[in-house]
């Protein structure tokens, strides 16, 4: 049972950055142009 | 009709189209928004950026230019973001530098802060469903070990923490529905969301107090779970309006915001359209289309008023002539005098009557808030019943009725019916884009599907609104090299018909051919000097005792030589013949309406098959007609492009407008064709009679369920893990069931995509795409 108290705060923890991830990722906004990020992948920027 | 002056594209006076220019110029500046920095920031829309290759060669490009602080293409919506110094550089040399590239730009008006603001609530339902989505997950792991067999105090840990994660994210994530609900409560009406928020702080209260007090069972899972999917629903809703916008975006032409006005000094000088006053002077070059009310100073033109009041054929311009806003100046420079301010010009008007025209179809209750008028009282009253049913069987037991009764609420929470009606028509909409067809509103396809009655404006809309040549005396080959070389010097749309009409061919070579504007072009050629245009003006060189038609046409002559005629008429839209013909047969009334001569609409009337039709309507007569038929009980579908349309597009119980329309009109219909072919009307007619049934389906779907469902909730036999299994088994098959959508006949490919419009502003596939 003391485990739990360990493990289900870490499981939370790990949702929580994912969804903070996420959001922050949004509000970067890294899904304002999904085809060109495709592209600029391939890009081999000289400058 | 006459045939006439400069070409549009190319020429004109060195000094006049240095002067459009600037007007243009300051058109441009107006359009970009100061950033915090000091730096400003412009958006180009670039249609034809479509690839990464595009991508660094813009960005190389535009970066190492002087003032450039910023520069980032997306290749998504086609857009290059400029953020430059206004000292140093500006917005004229950075769509040059796009032009020269091969990306010619238009750009995009950032005043238009509606577009973001939308954006913002965008990205916030996103979050919603990101939070929603978390909470869900989280506490289903929770539960799941609940449901097999966790006990005691471990039981109600988990009940806490599920209760810790499910109320902030209820909270958050709910609000959208919550709000919508709220208002709909404040206005005394019910709609969907109303039996949603019910349902979902029912269960997320009821859930609460069973985990503070150690109950057995809470229903945190199925009220984030609900959330959950009934955002994905919401969020592909606003997906689809959003990129719909974006897509008339980009057709729109950036509308004129001002205007060249002339002082008394005869200076000239660029205002913002606010601030013109009757009284004032304004200069519209060719190629330009009025910005307000005026009468004609001096000059002489060829105006297009197609747009403005449905006739075919372009009028000519001269001291005195009454013009509106809206109309395009083709040929000559016309000095106006302004009779009315912007807000109270023809255009101002037509806007006022469009919102007056709109109160009507505000009426309309889409299908799934007149399922939820049905809907909620039957299930509301239902878990009354089982409340006092409870309360009898029980003895009194208040605690386990109320439990029954919010079980019920819960278990019938129209989750399957949130998503059956968004599903389907993000899937139509879907569906439509790939036919070239953009809507604008779900709630539009359930109108389309109901339409029993279709009305049609003529210019524009049955026709392709250029003119083509029906008869043309011009018959020996050497009259008709001399022809061939003069149309094809003038940009005039009659011009461009009897181009097209003559074909290729030998041009015979002349000197000093030179386009009068109003009049015609003229020409020296070996056999003498040589006119199309006019007729009256024509006549001054043909013979003089030559038979003379006072039909008006177009006329062609050369010196001394007989008066030729060449007859105009329109150019039937591709497909309208099959379109209407079509309506018909699924006994769709069919009528036209058009602000033209009674003539010509007879005989497009004829050609097409239909057998009413008015001529000589002014919008208020339109919207009258439209009116006059919804009296009847008759449900109107109409379909038309011109200023002078808007308001009938507004009044119309669904509407349709073709892309190369007005910008006005395009706003006020419901959807809006890209190609050039009138069978997008059966298209979508076609693809919102099948959304219509699924939709239907759906309902019946979720009855069935209700069926089921509401017997087990009512014998108090329900537990968290039927609830969630039951709504999450419904959504899933409702669905399933939108899906089916997808599949049937291919879009017609047939269609090519319209290349220009009238403004000669590439539309079409390349816009569509963008907006994917």
């Amino acid at each position: 049972m003391t485990l739990l108290t360990v493990l289900i705060p870490i499981a939370l923890f790990l949702g929580l950055l994912g969804l903070g991830a996420f959001i922050w990722s949004l509000n970067s906004g890294q899904y304002e142009d999904l085809d060109g990020a495709a592209a600029r992948i391939l890009e081999d920027d000289e400058d | 009709m006459t045939c006439c002056g400069g070409n549009i594209a190319a020429d004109g006076a060195a000094g006049v189209s240095a002067a459009a220019d600037f007007a243009r110029a300051e058109e441009l500046l107006h359009a970009g928004r100061e950033r915090d920095d000091g730096t400003v920031e412009y958006v180009f829309s670039a249609p034809d950026i479509h690839c990464g290759a595009c991508i660094s060669s813009i960005e190389r490009a535009i970066r190492p230019m002087h003032g450039i602080a910023y520069v980032r293409v997306n290749l998504s919506l086609r857009r290059v973001t400029v953020h430059l110094d206004p000292a140093a550089t500006g917005p004229v040399e950075v769509a040059g530098a796009l032009a020269a590239l091969g990306f010619p730009a238009r750009p995009v008006d950032l005043g238009d802060l509606d577009e973001l603001e939308r954006k913002r609530r965008d990205s916030e339902l996103l979050k919603s469903l990101a939070v929603a989505g978390f909470a869900s997950a989280n506490i289903m792991l929770l539960s799941v070990s609940v449901w097999s067999g966790a006990e005691g105090a471990t039981r109600d840990l988990f009940h806490l923490i599920s209760a810790l994660i499910a109320i902030p994210a209820v909270f958050y994530a709910g609000r959208v529905f919550f709000r919508s609900a709220w208002g709909a409560l404040r206005n005394g009406r019910v709609n969907m969301d109303v039996p949603i928020s019910l349902a979902i702080s029912l269960a997320t209260g009821m859930s609460l107090f069973e985990a503070l007090t150690g109950g057995d069972k809470t229903y945190f899972e199925a009220a984030t779970m609900l959330l959950f999917f009934l955002l994905i629903g919401r969020y592909l809703d606003q997906r689809m309006r959003e990129r719909v916008r974006t897509a008339v975006v980009q057709l729109s032409r950036l509308s004129a915001k001002g205007a060249n006005v002339l002082t008394d000094q005869g200076e000239m000088r660029y205002l913002p359209l606010d601030e013109i006053e009757p009284g004032m002077t304004v200069r519209v070059f060719a190629g330009d289309r009025l910005p307000v009310d005026g009468t004609v100073r001096s000059g002489l033109s060829d105006v297009d008023r197609s747009l403005v009041t449905g006739e075919s054929l372009p009028v000519t311009a001269e001291k005195g002539t009454a013009l509106e806003a809206g109309a395009m100046n083709l040929t000559g420079v016309l000095d106006i005098d302004v009779t009315n301010a912007a807000d109270k010009s023809f255009l101002a008007e037509v806007q006022a009557m469009m919102e007056a025209a709109e109160n009507g179809r505000g009426a309309y209750v889409r299908a799934a808030d007149r399922a939820a008028r049905l809907y909620a009282p039957f299930v509301h009253s239902l878990a009354a019943i089982a409340f006092v049913a409870w309360m009898v069987i029980t003895g009194g037991d208040w605690h386990t009725s109320l439990y029954i009764a919010i079980a019920l609420l819960i278990i019938t929470c129209p989750c399957a019916l949130g998503l059956a009606v968004p599903v389907v028509h993000v899937i139509g909409a879907t569906r439509l884009f790939e036919s070239g067809i953009l809507m604008k509103d779900g709630a539009a396809l359930e109108r389309l599907a109901e339409a029993n009655e279709a009305v049609f404006d003529k210019t524009g809309t049955l026709t392709t609104g250029t003119p083509t040549v029906t008869e043309c005396a011009i018959e020996r080959p050497g009259d008709i090299s001399v022809a061939r070389a003069l149309a094809a010097s003038s940009g005039h749309p009659a011009s461009r018909a009897l181009l097209t009409h003559l074909g290729n061919g030998a041009m015979a070579r002349g000197s000093g051919i030179a386009e009068h504007p109003g009049l015609g072009v003229e020409g020296s050629f070996s056999g003498g000097r040589a006119r199309l245009g006019r007729m009256a003006w024509v006549a001054g060189i043909a013979e003089k005792n030559g038979a003379r038609d006072a039909s008006g046409g177009l006329t062609f002559a050369v010196e001394g030589g007989p008066l030729l005629t060449i007859t105009l008429g329109e150019h039937v839209r591709d497909g309208g013949a099959a379109a209407i013909g079509a309506l018909q047969n699924a006994e769709i009334g069919t009528r036209i309406v058009s602000g033209d001569a009674a003539a010509q609409v007879a005989r497009l009337a004829d050609r097409l098959g239909v057998t009413e039709w008015h001529a000589d309507q002014s919008p208020a007569d339109k919207i009258a007609r439209i009116e006059a038929l919804r009296a009847q009980g008759r449900k109107v579908l109409f379909v038309g492009d011109g200023i002078n349309d808007a308001p009938a597009l507004a009044a119309g119980h669904v509407s349709m407008a073709p892309a190369s329309g007005s910008d006005v009109g395009r706003t006020a219909a419901d959807f809006v064709f890209t190609r050039d072919s009138l069978e997008a009307v059966t298209a979508a007619r076609g693809i919102a009679l099948r959304a219509q049934s699924l939709v239907r389906q759906n309902f019946a779907l979720a009855f069935a369920y209700n069926v089921i469902a509401v017997p087990i909730a009512m014998a108090g036999m329900v537990t968290p893990l039927v609830a969630a299994i039951a709504m999450s088994a419904s959504s899933i098959v409702v669905v399933l069931n939108s899906m089916r959508l997808t599949r049937g006949s291919p879009a017609p490919a047939a269609n090519r995509p319209a290349r220009r419009d009238r403004d000669g502003l590439a539309v079409g596939t390349g816009s569509m795409e963008a907006a994917e």
